[in-house]
């Protein structure tokens, strides 16, 4: 540590005992370079000495402290030496040596059963008539002081609290804030002289009483609320204490939500202050303002104004101010911010390059579409100067401008892009992708632009992980794309170009390419074969693997390509379960091939360890989660060949459990939407283990929805305990309508008891069946959220005859929010250009949906939400759909759930 | 002016210093003791929690006393001060016989120490102005001082507030030490 110390701070200023060769430098020395903890410990034998040399000791304190602060730990005994030794200087009377002697008390951790030695010395002076003294003793005391010991000195920090002497008043008012944790009943008792002490005409004693007035009171709502009402009326000209007056105003504010509907208490207050004098002041007003719950565009306005004027002063850190707030404003109140807008363009090119990012940002959320263009051109002109830091920032609020205007997302993504290629840290570049990402998730055309950049990216990316990352991303995407073929260059360009675990990545990447896109195969395969020869085994074990599933064995000969086994096509194969078995054939001859189809059902495999159809537990990288769920599903049920001929898959509902937890069997359904199929797949558990379950359907009583006509079902042969299985139902409907009811749904199966000793199963099963809950289809499930980009051109272009309009109550809720989110999740469609989000404490909302059929129609929905006093909340539902048949099934949806 | 004089008396040795250390069981009257001799008068006192530190001047000696608190858990604390302390003080309340063997032990235990083999030991056998105390001879008794080898030490009979008995320990100190210098 002491040579560290050494390092930091060597070449500050001339260390005045020490002239030697160093004389000669020109550059100078700190008075502390080279100080070390064993030397001044000897130092501080002098403290010992009959006459103190108040001179000298001053300078060993000096340097002690100056260790301390460094971060020097000193052991037990070293403190309590120093400690004791310190205590001695006492005898002196020098003011400056006393003064030191508090700090190192202070900072000098003794025990609590030696600190007690200096309580006589410093309650001496505390009631001396040297304020230095008083002032400062007054401050150590408060650290030492238990609160039996505290009754005792009581009276005297009374009197300090008053003294005439600010440096004492204060020391006294700082102490009562550090007490008041410990000792709040105490300090308490002081209140009357914290009150006289708020009429001081020092600036710091009124701020600091106004400080441990508010802390004193501030278990009562009540009491604060008087208080501050006094205060705002008092004349407090400190103004540092008039902001903290405001900044309890605020809190004050805050807590008096509960009485949302009377007019905002103290507001005029914190308007007057918007005119002090002092800077300070009005910042903190104007922050206070600004962050005021539900505040509106009217109590803004005043902030508002205020904050431009910071914004052209001639100080940075006013402009650093002010523009941070307005930036903050900006997310929720863009259009009070706006005007600011001429001031803060000037703002881009100042000096100081965090204002600059800050004040484009700004504009970034107030701007309107025009002058986006202008707005991404004048920032990538900067971003080469600010911070990765600053530049996060920036890269966030392009990320969120896109999702409000997605048909700006070509400047947008063409701005991403090139920052992408510029030099940059992990964490910025990690953000720069996930700003595409998200694009690419809420604009479907920026698709294939995105993946293009992203191929570019990687061809010169250091980070491993995002090169990992994007790989995957493209092996799941790419093949989806319209010329996939483009993009096999890339990836192939990273197996000769990178390090091991990247090269794994892109062959699997590459592979995906050649199973998706049957016309690649042969290409890939080649490619492939040149990866055969890698010096990593990871990569050459994927490639081999790959090669087979593909067709094609080293020889490069062409054979009819291996079906793909179940770990690969996503099936709910349990980890646990393969690794058993496989070590079990590690112990066998292995002359036989290992047979994956002995894996996941026939095998009992505890219920913890698998993952019943828990989406993503294939594997799929975090980047593409969301994409790959429906996938998971389609794959799993073309296996199935009576599924095989029911045309793609259009959405997968989630999972709904029909039982309760806890019951012995555990059953959940996932409903599967075809063009004019519906299969309801049921996800089962038996909890018994004394019981194997044998045939297991689930019988569908469709009395309730007759639209559906059952096609076939197909059993789970086995159920043995603590294993999932699969029974699906076919249903039928007509295509393009959305018919929707409820089916009462019974468990239905062959029981054979196991005996617990032998654990051999009984010959003879009786047949029993188990209820479920109902299997409920909406006409939600037949839609697919998806967002658009312009509601208006979509609402518009839909024939207006199909609109139906209703209205409905939907009950009590916490908030707008809450209704909004409950309403989008039931409708099945997705919210438009942010219009999911409401503006807290707002009391009507208009929430823009849309959603895509089986048919390939959109369905639109504009929904009015309204709030009343009693948090009621209505809708006015108005749908345009294909057809009158959708709209009206949407309104189905409504009525109901 | 003021200043050659004291130059002149330090060239001389005139004006000597003396580091006394004043120590005894709580209550036995070392912050009387000690006010009484820097300010002559008699002071209100507390509990001394740590200590009091005062510059007395007499006989053209500047004592420098070390009042540390007798109360049990400053005891263990006392041997800090024991460093560079040339007089020992060591007050005992003639009255109280109920801890005249606390005293003893604790005296004794304190002599033991390295730090203090070279200082003298003057004990005060304070409040003699109380019915019931014991007299001089009787405390160098229940202390045992007499068993003290290798050890300068003399017993006064002394009343604090009267400041009885007080100037003559000094004196006996100014004595003791002055030789040893």
């Amino acid at each position: 540590m002491a040579s560290n110390a050494q390092d930091n701070h060597a070449p500050l200023r001339a260390q005045d005992g020490k002239k030697d060769e160093d004389d000669e430098e020109d550059f100078e020395y700190s008075p502390f370079h080279g100080i070390e903890k064993g030397a001044v410990l000897q130092e501080a034998r002098i403290f010992h000495a009959a006459q103190t040399d108040s001179r000298k000791c001053q300078q060993v304190l000096t340097r002690l402290l100056y260790l301390l602060t460094q971060g020097e730990s000193f052991t037990k005994n070293e403190a309590t030496e120093v400690f004791f030794s310190c205590t001695k200087l006492f005898q002196n009377g020098d003011a400056n040596l006393r003064r030191l002697v508090y700090l190192i008390i202070k900072e000098l951790p003794p025990g609590s059963d030696e600190v007690i030695i200096v309580t006589a010395s410093l309650m001496k002076d505390m009631t001396s008539n040297n304020e230095l003294y008083k002032g400062g003793s007054i401050r150590v005391l408060c650290r030492i002081l238990d609160s039996s010991l505290l009754q005792q000195v009581e009276r005297y920090f009374k009197q300090a609290i008053v003294d005439k002497a600010p440096v004492v008043a204060s020391a006294a008012l700082v102490s009562g804030l550090h007490m008041l944790r410990e000792n709040p009943d105490i300090v308490k008792r002081w209140s009357s002289e914290v009150q006289d002490a708020v009429q001081s005409r020092n600036p710091m004693v009124q701020f600091h009483s106004v400080a441990l007035l508010y802390q004193l009171k501030s278990g009562d709502r009540l009491a604060i609320s008087k208080l501050v009402s006094s205060l705002t009326r008092g004349n407090v000209r400190s103004p540092l204490a008039q902001m903290m007056i405001v900044r309890c105003v605020a809190r004050v504010i805050a807590d008096s939500q509960a009485y949302a509907d009377q007019e905002r208490p103290f507001y005029d207050f914190l308007e007057s202050c918007l005119r002090h004098k002092g800077e300070m002041v009005i910042f903190e007003a104007a922050k206070a303002i600004v962050e005021l719950n539900g505040v509106t565009e009217a109590e803004l306005a005043p902030a508002i104004t205020i904050l431009q004027l910071f914004l052209s002063s001639s100080k940075p850190v006013l402009r650093f101010a002010a523009v941070r707030i307005l930036n903050k404003v900006a997310i929720d109140h863009p259009m009070a911010v706006s005007n600011c807008n001429i001031d803060m363009e000037t703002l881009i090119s100042d000096q100081n390059r965090s204002i600059a990012t800050l004040a484009i940002t700004t504009l970034l959320k107030t701007g309107n579409e025009s002058s986006i263009d202008r707005l991404m051109k004048q920032m990538s002109s900067f971003m080469t100067e600010i911070g990765d830091e600053f530049k996060i920032v920036v890269v966030d609020a392009v990320h969120k401008l896109c999702i409000k205007f997605p048909t700006k997302f070509r400047s947008m993504m063409s701005f991403l892009s090139s920052v992408l290629r510029e030099e940059g840290g992990f964490e910025y570049k990690k953000s720069i992708i996930n700003a595409i990402l998200g694009i690419v998730r809420t604009v479907a055309e920026s698709k294939e632009t995105a993946l293009t950049h992203l191929c570019e990216f990687i061809e010169d990316c250091e980070f491993t992980y995002l090169s990992t990352q994007i790989l995957h991303l493209l092996g799941e995407e790419g093949p989806k794309t319209s010329h996939p073929a483009k993009y096999i260059r890339y990836v192939y360009n990273r197996i000769i170009l990178e390090n091991a675990t990247v090269r794994a990545a892109a062959v699997a990447a590459l592979a995906n390419f050649g199973m998706r896109v049957p016309s690649l195969a042969p290409r890939v395969r080649v490619l492939l074969r040149r990866t055969l020869r890698d010096n990593d085994d990871e990569v050459r074990d994927r490639a081999t693997m790959y090669l087979k599933l593909l067709g094609d064995d080293a020889t490069g000969e062409q054979q009819e390509p291996t079906p793909r086994p179940k770990v690969l096509r996503g099936q709910n194969v349990s980890l646990a379960g393969l690794e058993r078995c496989l070590r079990e054939y590690l112990d066998t001859p292995m002359t036989e091939a290992f047979d994956m189809a002995g894996v996941p059902e026939k095998e009992l495999v505890p219920v913890e360890a698998s993952k019943p159809g828990a989406p993503g537990a294939s594997g799929s990288g975090d980047l593409s989660g969301d994409l790959s769920l429906k996938s998971d599903f389609e794959e799993a049920l073309q296996q199935i060949p009576e599924f095989a001929d029911l045309g793609p898959l259009f959405k997968s509902c989630d999972a709904v459990e029909l039982v309760e937890k806890e019951t012995e069997y555990t059953v959940s359904c996932v409903k599967h939407i075809f063009a004019s199929h519906v299969v309801l797949q049921f996800d089962m558990t038996n909890t018994i283990e004394e019981q194997v379950l044998e045939d297991v359907s689930v019988d569908v009583d469709l009395a309730e929805a007759e639209a559906y006509e059952e096609v076939l079902t197909i059993p789970a042969t086995r159920l043995p305990y603590g294993v999932v299985a699969q029974t699906y139902v076919l249903l039928a409907y007509e295509q393009g309508t959305m018919p929707f009811g409820r089916m009462v749904s019974t468990l239905k199966f062959v029981v054979k008891e196991i005996d617990p000793s032998t654990g051999d199963e009984e010959e003879d099963g009786f047949e029993d069946e188990y209820p479920l809950e109902d299997v409920y289809c909406s006409p939600g499930d037949y839609l697919q959220r998806t967002k658009i980009s312009n509601f208006r051109n979509a609402w518009d272009a839909q024939d207006p005859d199909t609109e139906v309009v209703d209205e409905y109550g939907i009950g009590q809720r916490d908030s707008l929010q809450d209704a909004v989110e409950a309403v989008v999740e039931t409708l099945g469609l997705a919210a438009c250009e942010g219009t999911e989000a409401v503006p807290p404490n707002a009391r009507s909302h208009v929430c823009l949906l849309h959603g895509r059929t089986t048919a390939g129609g959109s369905a639109l929905a504009r929904v009015n939400f309204g709030m009343d006093r009693n948090y009621e909340v209505a809708i006015k539902l108005t749908v345009r759909g294909e057809s009158q048949d959708v709209s009206e099934s949407l309104h189905a949806i409504v009525a109901e759930g | 002016m003021g200043l050659t004089f004291t130059k002149l008396f330090a060239k001389l040795g005139y004006k000597k210093e003396m580091r006394i250390l004043m120590v005894g069981l709580d209550n036995a009257g070392k912050t009387t003791v000690l006010y009484k001799l820097k300010l002559g008068e008699v002071v209100t006192t507390i509990p001394t929690i740590g200590f009091n530190v005062e510059t007395v001047e007499y006989k053209n000696i500047s004592f420098t006393v070390w009042d540390v608190g007798g109360q049990t858990k400053i005891r263990p604390l006392w041997r800090h001060y024991f460093q560079n302390t040339q007089g020992l003080i060591f007050v005992v309340d003639s009255n109280d016989r109920d801890r005249i063997h606390e005293t003893k032990d604790e005296l004794h235990k304190m002599l033991n120490e390295d730090d203090l083999r070279d200082a003298v030991l003057l004990v005060f056998a304070n409040k003699q102005d109380l019915p019931n105390a014991m007299n001089a001879a009787e405390i160098t008794d229940k202390l045992g001082l007499h068993a003290l080898k290798q050890r300068h030490w003399y017993i006064q009979a002394a009343i604090a507030t009267s400041g009885e008995g007080l100037y003559e320990g000094l004196d006996w100190l100014q004595a003791n030490i002055a030789q040893r210098i």
